[in-house]
C-alpha cells in the first residue's frame, strides 16, 4: 500500500473505530446509537444553522490551533493559547466598549482586532522572553501565564468593569461587531458563524506559506529541528523563538475577536471555555501543519457542537467520554500509522 | 593453535538488504585479527552477530569448538566473548570498581556487594596487563584512555577469552594508542583472542596478526598482516586502485589573509583554553594545526566563527585582511568571505531532515541569487544542486526530494564541502576534520578539492586529528599544545620532511604531547 493511501486510510479507520466504540457506550447507557447519531448529524452538518454553529466553533479552533502550531515548528510547546485567548478577548471587548459611536465599522473592527492581537501576542511573548533570556521552560511558563490571565481578567471583570449584577462587560459599539454570514449573505440562518471564518482560512493559508515557502520558515524550522546547526548557519534561534511565540499569540488574539466581536459582543466570565486547550489537540492531530489544521478543527468542531445537540437524549457525561475517547483513538491510530510507515521504510 | 571462532556461511538480511552475505571466517586462538572495510561494508553487523546483538539469517557459528546460537549478548558473555564499543558503556557517576562489576556482582539481590574482593581481583588484573587505573576513582573524572582501560578490565573481570574492539583508537591520543597496542599484545600473549575493527590501515599493519577485508557485506580476503601492504588493503576495500596520498602541488602563497595575535580564551570557570596563540595564514596556503583533541582547537574555531559561549573571556586579536573578527556574529563573518566546515557536521553543518538542495544553500540562504519573493527561487536551487552534485560527485537520486539523512557520510561531507567552497568571494576557509567518518574512497576526492581550492588563492586553516592528513595537505604546520603554538614547521621544512612520513609524524608527536 502506498504512503498516500495510508495517510488517508488511517484517520478513516480511526473514526470508524470511534463510531463503533461510541455506539457500544450509548447502547450500554440504554439509548439507541443510530437514533443519537442521526439526531447529531441533523443538528450539525445536516442543517444550515447547525453548519453555522460548527463553523463558528471551527473558526476559534483554527486560530488557537495555529497559535500552538507555529511555536511547535520551533519545538516550543505553547500550552498558553487559553490564557492568550482570554487576554485578547478582554482587550477586544474593552476597546469595543470604549470606542465612541461615530467611529465607522471598518475602523472600529480593525482597532478591536488589533488590540486583541497585540494583547495576546504580548502575553505569549512573556513566555518567549522568559525562555530566551532566562531559559525558563515554556510549558511551565505558559501554564502559569494561563492562571495569571484568568486572575487578571477575572479581577478586572468582577471588581471594575462588569455591569452590576451580571458577569459580563458592557457591550461593544455596534460598529465593532463582525457581521455574521446571516446578515451579509443570508447563509447559516441565526447561527453565530461570522466573517472571521474567512479570516481563519486565509490565516491558515498564510501560515502554510510562511512556514514552508518562505525564507523565514526555512530558518525557523531549521532553528527548531537543529538549534546548534542553525547557530552555525548564522540563524538567530532566539529571535525565531520570540517571533514564533509572538505571531502565535496574535493568532490566538484573532480567535478572541471571533468570540467577542463576532458572537458575544462583550466579555463574560468563562468565554473561552477551555477551547484554547482543545486547540492543542487540534494542532497536534494535524501534525502542526496549517492546512491540515483546517480539517482537524472541522472534526473537533463537529464533535464539540454535536455533543451539545444530543444533550437531551443522552447524559452529558457519556458524551464527554465519547468525545475524549474519539480524540484518543484518532491520535493513537495516527501514531500507529506513523510507526508502521517507519518500519516499512 | 586451535580455532576460537569459526563462522560458516553466515548471512544477515535486513528486509531485502543483505548486510552480510555468506561469510566464512576462522579466527585462531591467541591472535589479533583485524577486520577492515569501508562504512557500510558490514563490519559492525558481523561483530554484532558474534556478540549476540543480531541473529544471523542463516549460517552457523562455532565458538571454541561448540556450535552455538546466541539470542542476546548475555549468551555471548556466558560463552566468554566480550566487546568494547566505540562509545564506552560506562556509568560516569559510579567508581571504577562499581563499573567493572556491574552486571556481574556475584552476590544476591539483597546481599552486600563484595567490593573489597572485587577490587583485589581488579588490581591483580591491572598489574598483570599494565593497565594502571585507580579502582576508587569516579569514571566521570577519568581521561578517555583510562576509561578504555576500565572497559578492558571489565572484560578481564568477566574472564572473556575473546575480545572485540570497535574502532578503539578513534578517540585516543598517539601516546595512548601506543600503550593500547602494547596492552593488546600482552593480552594476546596470555592466550586471549582479539578482534579489532578499524579503518586505520597503519594500525592494522602495526598491531594485527591477520587481516580480513570486507566489502559490500562479504569478506573479500583474509591474509597475514606481515605480508600485506597499505595500498593492497586499500585496493581490496574499495575495489579499485587508490591514490593514498594526493600529490600536493607547489603552493604560491600571497598576502596575509588571517592574522591572529596573542589570542587568549578563558572559560567561565577560569580554565585557560588558549593563551598567546599567534599565527598568520596567507592566501593560497594551507596552515595545518596538528594537536591532540582538547588542546584548544574547538575554542579557536569558536572565536573565529563568532560562537563563543556566554561568559568566556577573549583577549588578543584575530584580523581578516585587517578587519577584526572577534565579537562578530557568524552571519557577518560569513559575509566577509569566510567559510566554515565544522568537525561535527551532522550536528552543526546540515539540517538532516532538509533535502539535499536545501542543505546546499544552508548558511548561504541569505544570498540574493537564491531568492525569489519571500521564498527561494526553486529553479536556481535545482540548478545549484545539479551543478554541485556533478562537480563534487555527490551521489544521490533526487536532490530536491531526498533528505540529507539518506546520504552516506562521505556524500554528506561533500554536500558541506561543495556549499562552503563555492561561497562567493571566499577568502578564508576554516576546515575541521574534513574526512572524519568518511570512506577511504571519498577521502581522495575531498583532498583533491581542498588542494584545488587552495590553489585558487583561498587561505585555509586545517584542523585534523589525522597526522597523515595534516602532513599531506599542509603548506605550513603549527603544533598546538595546551592552547598555544608550540612549534611551527616552515614551508621548506614541510616539503622536505613530507618525504619521510614516519619520522615526520614522530617529530610532530613530540611537539603535541
Amino acid at each position: 500500500m502506498s504512503r498516500k493511501s495510508l495517510t488517508l486510510l488511517i484517520p478513516i479507520l480511526a473514526i470508524l473505530t470511534a463510531f463503533v466504540v461510541s455506539s457500544l457506550l450509548i447502547f450500554m447507557a440504554g439509548r439507541d446509537p443510530v437514533m443519537i447519531f442521526q439526531k447529531m448529524f441533523h443538528a450539525t452538518l445536516g442543517s444550515p444553522y447547525g453548519t453555522g454553529q460548527v463553523l463558528f466553533k471551527m473558526t476559534t479552533l483554527v486560530f488557537v490551533a495555529l497559535a500552538v502550531a507555529l511555536p511547535f515548528q520551533v519545538r516550543l510547546f505553547n500550552i498558553g493559547a487559553e490564557g492568550q485567548l482570554q487576554m485578547g478577548a478582554f482587550a477586544a471587548a474593552m476597546t469595543g466598549a470604549m470606542l465612541p459611536a461615530f467611529v465607522p465599522p471598518l475602523a472600529a473592527i480593525t482597532l478591536c482586532i488589533i488590540s486583541a492581537m497585540v494583547t495576546s501576542a504580548c502575553w505569549a511573548l512573556v513566555a518567549g522572553v522568559l525562555k530566551v533570556r532566562f531559559g525558563v521552560n515554556e510549558v511551565i511558563a505558559t501554564i502559569m501565564l494561563n492562571f495569571i490571565a484568568q486572575g487578571i481578567t477575572g479581577y478586572l471583570l468582577t471588581w471594575h468593569f462588569a455591569i452590576p449584577s451580571t458577569d459580563h462587560t458592557p457591550p461593544i459599539t455596534a460598529a465593532a461587531t463582525i457581521p455574521t454570514f446571516d446578515t451579509v449573505t443570508g447563509w447559516f440562518a441565526n447561527s453565530p458563524a461570522n466573517l472571521s471564518t474567512l479570516l481563519a482560512l486565509t490565516l491558515a493559508l498564510l501560515f502554510q506559506i510562511l512556514l514552508f515557502h518562505s525564507r523565514y520558515g526555512y530558518e525557523m524550522r531549521a532553528a527548531g529541528m537543529q538549534p546548534d546547526a542553525a547557530r552555525y548557519g548564522g540563524i538567530n534561534a532566539g529571535m525565531h523563538t520570540l517571533t514564533a511565540m509572538g505571531i502565535g499569540g496574535a493568532a490566538a488574539g484573532l480567535g478572541a475577536a471571533n468570540l467577542v466581536l463576532g458572537y458575544k459582543h462583550y466579555y463574560e466570565a468563562g468565554i473561552s471555555g477551555g477551547i484554547g486547550f482543545t486547540g492543542i489537540a487540534v494542532a497536534l492531530l494535524a501534525g502542526a501543519h496549517p492546512l491540515w489544521i483546517l480539517l482537524s478543527a472541522l472534526f473537533f468542531g463537529v464533535l464539540e457542537y454535536g455533543g451539545l445537540t444530543v444533550n437531551a437524549y443522552i447524559p452529558k457525561d457519556i458524551f464527554m467520554i465519547i468525545e475524549a475517547l474519539t480524540i484518543l483513538l484518532v491520535i493513537t491510530f495516527s501514531a500507529l500509522g506513523r510507526r508502521w510507515l517507519h518500519e516499512k521504510n | 593453535m586451535s580455532v576460537a571462532i569459526q563462522l560458516r556461511s553466515i548471512s544477515k538480511k535486513f528486509g531485502n538488504f543483505a548486510a552480510n552475505s555468506n561469510i566464512s571466517l576462522e579466527v585462531k586462538e591467541g591472535t589479533i585479527h583485524a577486520l577492515v572495510g569501508e562504512n557500510g561494508a558490514g563490519k559492525s553487523t558481523l561483530t554484532k552477530i558474534i556478540y549476540g546483538i543480531h541473529q544471523p539469517t542463516s549460517g552457523e557459528m562455532i565458538i571454541s569448538g561448540k556450535a552455538l546460537r546466541f539470542t542476546s549478548p548475555r549468551d555471548a558473555i556466558n560463552a566468554g566473548i566480550g566487546m568494547v564499543h566505540q562509545h564506552f558503556m560506562l556509568v560516569p557517576e559510579l567508581s571504577v570498581t562499581e563499573n567493572i562489576i556491574l552486571g556481574n556482582e556475584q552476590s544476591g539481590l539483597f546481599q552486600r556487594i563484595p567490593l573489597k574482593k572485587s577490587k583485589e581481583q581488579i588490581l591483580k588484573n591491572a598489574q598483570a596487563y599494565g593497565l594502571a587505573v585507580d579502582p576508587d576513582a569516579l569514571v566521570g573524572n577519568l581521561s578517555i584512555g583510562e576509561q578504555q582501560r576500565v572497559e578492558i578490565l571489565r572484560l578481564l573481570f568477566r574472564h572473556a577469552a575473546i575480545m572485540i574492539f570497535d574502532e578503539p583508537t578513534a578517540v585516543l591520543t598517539p601516546a595512548e594508542t601506543e600503550s593500547f597496542f602494547a596492552t593488546l599484545r600482552s593480552l594476546r600473549d596470555t592466550g586471549k583472542t582479539i578482534i579489532l575493527i578499524t579503518h586505520k590501515l597503519d594500525e592494522v599493519l602495526a598491531a594485527a596478526d591477520m587481516v580480513s577485508v570486507m566489502r559490500r557485506g562479504e569478506i573479500v580476503g583474509t591474509l597475514p598482516a606481515s605480508s600485506a601492504t597499505k595500498a593492497e588493503l586499500a585496493r581490496m576495500m574499495v575495489g579499485r586502485t587508490l591514490l593514498l596520498r594526493v600529490t600536493n602541488p607547489e603552493p604560491t602563497p600571497g598576502q596575509t589573509i588571517l592574522s591572529i595575535k596573542k589570542l587568549g580564551f578563558r572559560t567561565r570557570k577560569g580554565a585557560q583554553k588558549l593563551h598567546d596563540l599567534t599565527l598568520k595564514i596567507r592566501a593560497g596556503e594551507i596552515y595545518g594545526i596538528a594537536g591532540v583533541e582538547g588542546n584548544g582547537q574547538s575554542e579557536l574555531l569558536q572565536i573565529l566563527w563568532g560562537l563563543v559561549p556566554e561568559g568566556c573571556i577573549i583577549s588578543g586579536e584575530a584580523l581578516l585582511q585587517g578587519e577584526q573578527l572577534i565579537g562578530k556574529k557568524p552571519a557577518e563573518i560569513a559575509l566577509m568571505g569566510v567559510s566554515h566546515i565544522p568537525e561535527n557536521r551532522l550536528r552543526h553543518a546540515v539540517i538532516t531532515n532538509y533535502t539535499v538542495s536545501e542543505n546546499l544553500i544552508f548558511g548561504r540562504h541569505r544570498e540574493p541569487s537564491f531568492h525569489r519573493g519571500i521564498g527561494f527561487n526553486n529553479h536556481e536551487l535545482e540548478r545549484n544542486a545539479a551543478e554541485m552534485t556533478t562537480i563534487y560527485d555527490i551521489r544521490c537520486g533526487s536532490p530536491s526530494r531526498q533528505p540529507l539523512s539518506t546520504l552516506s557520510g562521505g556524500n554528506q561531507q561533500k554536500v558541506v564541502l561543495a556549499r562552503e567552497l563555492k561561497r562567493p568571494a571566499i577568502s578564508l576557509l576554516l576546515l575541521a576534520q574534513p574526512t572524519r567518518g568518511v570512506d577511504i574512497g571519498a577521502i581522495e576526492t575531498i583532498h583533491k578539492k581542498i588542494l584545488e581550492t587552495r590553489s585558487t588563492g583561498v587561505a585555509i586553516l586545517l584542523l585534523s586529528s589525522e597526522l597523515d592528513e595534516i602532513t599531506a595537505l599542509s603548506t605550513r604546520i603549527g603544533c598546538l599544545y595546551k592552547g598555544s603554538i608550540r612549534h611551527e614547521f616552515s614551508q621548506k621544512e614541510v616539503e622536505l620532511k613530507r618525504e619521510s612520513e614516519y619520522e615526520f609524524h614522530k617529530e610532530i608527536g613530540l611537539y603535541i604531547t
